[in-house]
């Protein structure tokens, strides 16, 4: 029999992930399930969730259990030689607007940290869009560039609140909000309508990138679709051509994130089961010098995806009483193993067991 | 074909949102009949309608149980689903505003207790302007509580203003202009996205011969 039948899904693609990382030179990290409360609340915003959950340790110390696996990665990474490249799988805890309360979180993800270049950048882009290829052929990779947005409207020099405004508006893809923000603030109507188009924009890069030539119009814009121009050149080099989209209404916190960021989804699933991007700027706020980009797979969300419920929890019950020997049974349970059945023997049939066929050996001869 | 769908909001305004669609040119047949089917096709034309509770809908297309759906800016704002807004409808047109009674006048030195439907959109609106609030959350007629002392202040959807007149009450302040809005799933945006953009540019695009109402 098939171990893998035996894996659910998520258990399934844990084990691809882990080979495919492993095969391209990622170490793996473990780390401990607590961390210092202390190492979230001074980088809140990063965390997806507002929610930690905390405790006392013996020491009195305020513990956290991980919400987070990036953020302990980056505090006990050193900055050595060479790239730091690690692969984890990891339970973090979290809440979510729609759970109403803490859950556990299976997540499979990897971190390239250190002096990145364009290959290191396109290599964990590759590795995101052959994760998902391990779970499903038919995923999409969204791509992303925030220098791209905040070129456009760093020339502007507007307020926190309006950029924020208008980054959740690009979020929504909510074009006649974004006219109403340009109306009220005064904007030039080539950046809103700019805005428009590259919130609507959803397109392989082939057909995106001549769009995004026309609308990069500041340095900063066009630094940023450079930067796109080469990573597709050597993802297409890949053959990931077809499953990737340039989407600009994904949006990070610009604190943290700069550069390319991308997000994962599969067919069925009503949310994204990968997440990434560039995030140099919250190494700069630790302190430390260098880029990092990573990504995290969500696998608490495969559990749902493609799994056929069973409709027997065993193929054969075999039922027998104290007429028979132990062994007289054993030989029963035996032969029907050796078709290649499943078998559950009991004196009595149990509540609630589904069986495929039952074997009453009280009634034979 | 692949099929889009759509959630309606249960009413008179799922009501003109499904004749906006049949006007672009989505039609189903089945849904004008008189029975009592849940959900409506027309293989046709790509597309399955359902009605749902008007405040569920933003939850049915946020978990991608609809591909699409229609709900009030009201429903957006309280709830904040994580969803594209691809269109203004322009129909069912309302307020959300402050009232109170009209001998009310705030003279901001207490706590103000603010009975509301939308509890969010109440806190929010008071943060902005630093107001301390203490927020009494109803499920229903919320013009009585001003009357009976329970509030001094509601934050409620306003279309007329009639039932606030003849209550004695009025609209103090307009917090936010409410219309239907055209939503849709990110996900089902992303793997249904030809369909979906195009129905999306059609209902934008739509012009009623008399006049948006």
């Amino acid at each position: 029999m098939d171990a893998e039948l035996l894996l659910k899904n998520e258990e399934r693609a844990v084990f691809r992930l882990r080979e495919l990382y492993r095969r391209h030179g990622y170490l793996p990290y473990k780390m401990s399930k607590f961390e210092e409360y202390d190492l979230y609340v001074r980088n809140k915003s990063f965390l997806v969730s507002d929610h930690i959950l905390t405790f006392t340790d013996v020491d009195g110390k305020l513990m956290a259990l991980k919400p987070d696996v990036t953020l302990s990665i980056l505090k006990n990474s050193n900055s050595g030689k060479g790239l730091q490249k690690v692969y984890y799988h990891e339970n973090v805890y979290r809440t979510s607007p729609t759970s109403h309360g803490y859950r556990e979180i299976m997540q499979a993800g990897l971190e390239c940290i250190g002096p990145l270049d364009g290959y290191a950048v396109g290599e964990v882009v590759m590795l995101a869009a052959r994760s998902l290829e391990t779970i499903s052929e038919e995923y999409l990779l969204d791509l992303s560039h925030l220098g791209f947005v905040s070129g456009l409207l760093s020339p502007l020099s507007l307020s926190q609140e309006t950029e924020a405004a208008l980054l959740k508006a690009m979020g929504e893809k909510n074009v006649p909000a974004l006219q109403q923000l340009g109306r009220e603030h005064g904007l030039p109507e080539e950046t809103v309508e700019a805005l428009g188009r590259l919130a609507l924009l959803y397109a392989p890069p082939a057909k995106a990138l001549p769009v995004l030539e026309e609308l990069a119009v500041t340095e900063g814009s066009r630094e940023a679709l450079r930067e796109l121009q080469e990573l597709w050149g050597l993802l297409e080099q890949y053959g990931l051509g077809d499953r990737l989209r340039l989407d600009f209404s994904i949006v990070n916190d610009m604190n943290y994130y700069s550069g390319v960021i991308f997000r994962g989804y599969l067919p069925g699933l009503a949310s994204g089961v990968l997440s990434g991007g560039r995030y140099d700027n919250l190494l700069k706020k630790m302190g430390r010098e260098g880029g990092a980009i990573g990504f995290a797979v969500y696998l608490d969300q495969l559990e749902r995806f493609g799994a056929k419920s069973r409709d027997y929890d065993v193929d054969v019950l075999l039922l027998y009483d104290h007429s028979r020997t132990p062994a007289a049974v054993a030989a029963a349970a035996n032969a029907v193993l050796a078709s290649g059945k499943t078998v559950r023997v009991e004196q009595e049939i149990p509540d609630g067991l589904k069986y495929r066929e039952l074997r009453d050996l009280r009634k034979e001869a | 074909m692949e099929m889009i769908n759509i959630a309606l909001p249960k009413g008179r305004l799922g009501e003109k949102v499904y004749r906006m669609f049949k006007a672009v040119g989505y039609e189903c047949p089945s849904i004008e009949e008189e029975n009592r089917k849940l959900v409506f096709e027309n293989e046709k034309k790509g597309v399955r309608y359902f009605w749902v509770k008007p405040s569920d809908v933003a939850i049915y297309v946020e978990r991608g149980a609809a591909d699409i759906g229609v709900a009030g800016k009201d429903i957006l704002l309280e709830y904040a689903p994580d969803i594209y807004e691809l269109a203004d409808l322009g129909i069912g047109k309302c307020r959300m505003c402050v009232a109170g009674r009209k001998e009310f006048y705030d003279e901001g030195s207490s706590t103000l207790r603010v009975a509301t439907k939308f509890p969010r959109i109440a806190r929010t609106y008071y943060s902005s302007i630093s107001r301390d609030i203490d927020i009494i959350k109803l499920n229903g007629s919320i013009e009585i509580a001003p009357l009976l002392g329970l509030s001094d202040v509601i934050v409620d959807i306003v279309e007329t203003g009639r039932t606030l007149l003849e209550n004695g009450l009025e609209p103090k302040v307009d917090i936010v202009p409410i219309s239907a809005r055209l939503i849709a799933n990110k996900v089902s945006y992303k793997f249904k996205n030809e369909p979906i953009r195009q129905l999306a540019q059609r209902i934008s695009d739509w012009q009623p011969e008399e006049g948006k109402e």
